[in-house]
């Protein structure tokens, strides 16, 4: 699932400090799951805000509502009166909520409650860690399920580099090496030896850093 | 001969090897470069020239190797996978090779979050094993990373590193021949301070054959005082610095620290040239470049051969 926390109050008080009605959008899928945006986070966001707001005097008004998905312009289309109503909607969906909104709504402002963290999932309660960095191009099959994308702070595909310790990275005790973990699931599946193939350059170009990707399936399209 | 480097010529000749490192300055002080250059030219064959060691924004090393080539040193030009990707790192090569550098050392690079700059992107589009394999290519197959034909080609000779102690240990010698087979001509290690444990590497790296497949310079370097050693063991990653090691360096007199730094630097060369399969030795001194001469001469690795001439023009 999409992974988020919520911004500092103040970065969010800022980014709607110059609107009077503001709808605060909750998203019912990963965020809810995640505790950062779903509708609880959205009536103790919309509580807290009113209080900030009455504390220093201003007089401003927040809506509240949640969607089953900001990442569907079907599920938004439910919201529109409201949306339309308001000066501004602050989402608390990841960065997909706040772009559906963007584009369904062209004239609507609206502003992220969230930073969207990482492709993940929860280790232990109130922990999540990364597990994806959606590279287009993925390498699980001959890493024995174990991603060196995400899970190596270097993104090696011949590693252990040499700052590996006692199953720890380099850059901090609490991050797990991810060649450790790689190494450990190939050697309880008796698979080591294919650690020994230089593993070539990855094609990044699937990935990241190419505008929008889109994929397109002749097969689905009406 | 692949790139004909005084420190091919040497190694392969036979003769043991010493290289040593040189720091590049965080600023546009050239002269710290062509110090260190001159302070280490009559002691070792060639100098390493680190790129931007620990994350930290230092002058870049084609640059700094091309001083040391001026001052009559050989540089080995360290090129790291953190903050290029294969374009920057191509094209860097193709200069430096156009420039009269002959020595290029592959390494992965420190994390930036380590370093000066914690806040920018990591690159790591290759890691050193791709790296080493691209440089090997570039030369042997006169190719680009992307296959398309590059000519006249670097002649560049390829060195690798490798951490005998860094984790899981039983796959150390196991990553030493993948560096060997992506084509690596040399290899440099971390810096010795656990001799046992280099042992019983060594011995898996002979029973692997790869000793006579590439050759391996030890690193080894002098400590300062016993906070160093403490803070190296502690806090330096990748680093194995035994308890008796800190003991020794605190049970003498604080004046005398330096001294046992450079016994115990000595001692350790002393014992690495014994050993079957080690081609020569790589001192890493620090910033502290004046011990070099010193641990050279006690240990009984002169003479070196000749240096270069001061003032070497650019090949081609």
């Amino acid at each position: 699932m999409i992974v988020g926390e919520q911004k500092p109050l103040d970065e969010i008080r800022d980014q709607i400090s110059p609107f009077k009605k503001v709808l605060i959008l909750g998203c019912g899928t990963c965020v809810t799951v995640c505790f950062a945006g779903g509708e609880k986070e959205v009536g103790v966001m919309a509580s807290t805000l009113r209080m900030a707001g009455a504390v220093s005097g201003q007089e401003k008004e927040f809506l509240e509502a949640t969607v089953k998905r900001q990442c569907e312009w079907e599920f938004l289309d439910q919201v529109a009166e409201q949306i339309a109503s308001v000066d501004a909607v602050l989402s608390l969906g990841c960065g997909i909520g706040v772009q559906a909104i963007a584009e369904r709504f062209p004239k609507v402002r609206v502003y992220p409650g969230l930073n969207t963290s990482f492709l993940g999932m929860p280790v232990e309660q109130g922990v999540w860690s990364a597990r994806c960095a959606a590279c287009g191009d993925c390498v699980l099959g001959r890493f024995a399920g174990v991603c060196p994308i995400v899970r190596c702070s270097k993104s090696l595909l011949n590693g252990p580099c040499g700052g590996s310790h006692d199953g720890v990275c380099e850059i901090s005790p609490d991050i797990p090496c991810g060649w450790q973990l790689i190494y450990d699931r190939l050697e309880v599946l008796g698979l080591l030896d294919t650690l020994e193939e230089i593993v070539p350059p990855k094609d990044w170009s699937a990935g990241m850093g190419r505008g929008g990707r889109s994929i397109v399936r002749e097969d689905l399209k009406i | 001969m692949k790139a004909g480097s005084k420190l091919e010529q040497a190694l392969v000749e036979g003769r043991f090897a010493v290289t040593s490192e040189i720091g590049p300055p965080k600023s546009v002080d050239a002269e710290v470069v062509r110090r260190k250059a001159r302070l280490l030219r009559d002691h070792a064959l060639a100098a390493n020239i680190t790129d931007n060691p620990t994350g930290v924004v230092r002058m870049a090393s084609i640059a700094c190797g091309l001083m040391a080539l001026q001052e009559g040193m050989e540089p080995i030009v360290q090129v790291t996978c953190r903050d290029r990707n294969r374009m920057a790192i191509q094209s860097d090569l193709l200069g430096a090779a156009a420039m009269g550098i002959k020595n290029v050392l592959c390494l992965t690079g420190d994390h930036p979050s380590l370093g000066n700059h914690p806040q920018s992107k990591p690159v790591f589009d290759l890691d050193s094993l791709q790296l080493t394999q691209m440089v090997r290519n570039m030369r042997d197959e006169k190719q680009f990373q992307n296959g398309e034909e590059l000519n006249p080609e670097p002649r560049l000779f390829v060195g690798a590193v490798e951490n005998p102690f860094g984790h899981p240990l039983q796959f150390r010698s196991v990553r030493l021949a993948k560096k060997v087979n992506a084509g690596a001509d040399f290899i440099q290690t971390q810096l010795i301070f656990n001799i046992k444990r280099f042992r019983e590497w060594m011995q898996e790296v002979r029973d692997r054959g790869i000793h006579e497949r590439v050759y391996i310079l030890a690193g080894v370097g002098p400590i300062r005082s016993a906070g160093a050693a403490r803070f190296m063991r502690d806090r330096v990653p990748g680093m194995d610095v035994p308890e008796e090691v800190v003991q020794r360096m605190a049970g003498v007199e604080r004046n005398e620290a330096r001294k046992e730094g450079i016994k115990i630097c000595v001692e350790t060369i002393q014992e690495l040239r014994e050993m079957e399969g080690i081609a020569g030795i790589h001192i890493m001194a620090l910033e502290w470049e004046e011990a070099v001469g010193e641990i050279v001469e006690t240990a009984g690795l002169k003479p070196l051969p000749m240096r270069l001439a001061a003032s070497v023009s650019p090949e081609r």
